[in-house]
């Protein structure tokens, strides 16, 4: 029971739940789109993936993580707080006056390092990161989160070709490809094909993973973040928008849904 | 003796080449743009020179990621391209960020107003200071000559924050031939006496300064100030010269009556006795005419010609 893959599930379970009270609390806050990356954000937070330093949030020897995908990461508020990055009392005031834990995180908030409400920014600042981390001859790692919706930003096609061509082996891409964008499945609006492929092509090294299985999630980041082969890497892990909450889950506009009160309540009612 | 002249980018980037030689902190990317210095920069430094390609967007991202790294630098390409083209990284990974993080990115634009004059609209560039200035945060820096520009490297180490450096693509007259002007001042008076003053940034200095020694010519002063630091210059110090004058006139390459010069100078004079104000810009709209840029500036109406019919009938307006 006290397995270290029970402990990342059961963290990812509390994780959840967190996020659904901070929601309930703050129904600004983008619920769907914070649900599909809560794994992806436990393995690195609590899988050893990202080394950080809550004391000293942009200390030299942490690993860059750069959240891309800024509106959908209100499930960072919790765990940037059990880590110590701020105390927990401020997830009381999420989206309120006096607070500093916005309806879409900003870098004001510690643990976050760039401007993220904006899509499509991400993957090139952390290139240019990665870049200069090569050039100072710095080990940290540059793990960087984006959506698969936002990857319709051409920015982020410059910014792909830049670091394969410089051979950027220590830049880390997650894709939470949870497949659906605002107003409907990506494949609907420009797909995507085989996003894996599409990055082989461009001259990563592509891999895919499950990404509601924390362990899966964790070995697979684990495995790229060691790897060196002089590409850089990028983990497509499929996700469900919404996940775990019935009426978001599978629905094509859940990013703009806000679930009735009673149905979190509901939710956080039942055994976890 | 006077100076010789010499284009700016090459003023600016040797002082740059030179400085990369001590200091292992500054790194030089471009969007595929160069310079006889700039592949000197790329032999001597290739592990601090980048070239993003034809990739504005990027060109920004990249020197956000190198600046949050600790690198100072300087980001290289056409004027309109590194303003327009990638106009919501500059907001965002600079302008904003730097609210928060501080970050030392300088955009070196070649190709102020007309300077690329037979490429036509897309290379001219009469919006840049325009959308720049609606950017807090960001330096904006505007020399007459390769004088200035060189002295503007200083200001760029010296100041750790994001900057718009506007370089003409032209090699111009030397306007301070005794040397670089105060930076701390950002602007910097080269005729007194008049009751008129003359402001302009960029090569309309050089115009201004034209005209003003025609009216000499004839019997009459008029001031010229050359407004080279546009976001950082010393309000106080200039509303100070000011007061001297009965009446302004600003002269800009760019677009008038959409914010650029002319809003800086309304702004600026809001809470000054009223006074007679006479704004020359480029008349807006998108033309095709193939000429000189002098021949190209007197149809859009900041030529010496055109500056100094509308001068003498602003002068007999107002009674001057």
């Amino acid at each position: 029971m006290n397995s270290p893959e029970h402990a990342l599930s059961a963290k990812t379970r509390w994780v959840w739940r967190e996020t659904l009270r901070i929601h309930r609390r703050a129904p600004e806050t983008r619920l769907a789109s914070s649900l599909s990356s809560i794994e992806i954000f436990v393995a690195l937070y609590y899988g050893g993936i990202l080394r950080h330093d809550a004391a000293e949030p942009l200390a030299e020897l942490r690993d860059r993580l750069i959240i891309s995908k800024g509106h959908g990461s209100i499930c960072m508020y919790p765990i940037l707080a059990d880590l110590g990055f701020f105390p927990v009392e401020a997830l009381d005031k999420v989206c309120q006056a006096g607070g500093f834990l916005g309806g879409i995180p900003d870098p004001v908030i510690p643990g976050y390092e760039t401007v993220n409400g904006s899509l499509g920014h991400g993957l090139g600042v952390a290139t240019g990161m990665a870049l200069g981390l090569k050039r100072k001859a710095s080990d940290r790692a540059v793990f960087v989160l984006a959506g698969d919706g936002e990857l319709h930003e051409g920015a982020n096609w410059e910014a792909a070709m830049f670091a394969a061509h410089h051979g950027l082996d220590n830049l880390n891409l997650i894709v939470d490809d949870n497949r659906i964008s605002m107003l409907d499945y990506t494949n609907k609006i420009v797909g995507h094909g085989d996003l894996a492929g599409r990055f082989a092509a461009f001259g990563w090294q592509a891999e895919e993973a499950d990404g509601h299985d924390v362990v899966q999630v964790r070995e697979r980041l684990a495995a790229m973040k060691e790897n060196h082969s002089g590409k850089p890497k990028v983990l497509v892990a499929k996700t469900r928008k919404g996940h775990g909450v019935p009426k978001l889950e599978g629905e094509p506009l859940c990013h703009i849904i806000n679930p009735k009160p009673e149905l979190l309540d509901q939710l956080l009612g039942e055994a976890p | 003796m006077t100076q010789p002249s010499q284009a700016m980018r090459d003023a600016f980037l040797l002082r740059l080449l030179e400085a990369m030689r001590q200091d292992e902190k500054l790194f030089f990317v471009t969007a595929d743009f160069g310079s006889p210095v700039l592949d000197r920069i790329r032999a001597e430094h290739p592990e601090r020179f980048v070239n993003v390609g034809i990739a504005e967007q990027n060109l920004i991202n990249v020197s956000a990621g190198l600046a949050l790294e600790g690198y100072t630098v300087f980001a290289y390409a056409i004027a309109p391209f590194i303003t327009m083209r990638c106009y919501e990284q500059i907001r965002v990974s600079l302008a904003l960020l730097s609210e928060v993080r501080p970050l030392n990115v300088n955009l070196i634009g070649v190709g102020a107003g007309y300077s690329y004059v037979v490429s036509g609209p897309t290379h001219q560039c009469y919006e840049d200071l325009t959308i720049m200035r609606a950017l807090p945060n960001l330096g904006l820096l505007s020399p007459a000559d390769h004088v200035t520009a060189a002295a503007m490297f200083d200001t760029c180490l010296a100041r750790r924050q994001p900057k718009y450096l506007r370089l003409d693509a032209q090699v111009l007259p030397v306007v301070h031939q005794a040397g670089a002007p105060d930076p701390s001042l950002g602007f910097a008076q080269l005729r007194r006496p008049g009751k008129i003053c003359l402001i302009a940034t960029g090569y309309p200095v050089h115009t201004a300064l034209q005209v003003a020694e025609q009216f000499a010519a004839s019997g009459r002063d008029l001031a010229v100030i050359d407004l080279f630091d546009i976001a950082g210059f010393e309000r106080p110090a200039l509303l100070q010269t000011l007061a001297d004058y009965q009446a302004i006139v600003t002269l800009e390459e760019g677009f008038k009556g959409r914010g650029g010069v002319d809003a800086l100078f309304f702004d600026l004079l809001a809470d000054t006795p009223p006074r007679p104000m006479l704004n020359l810009g480029v008349a807006p709209g998108y033309r095709f005419e193939l000429g000189s840029r002098v021949q190209l500036h007197e149809q859009v109406g900041i030529g010496p010609n055109a500056v100094r019919a509308a001068l003498t009938a602003f002068i007999d307006r107002h009674h001057l």
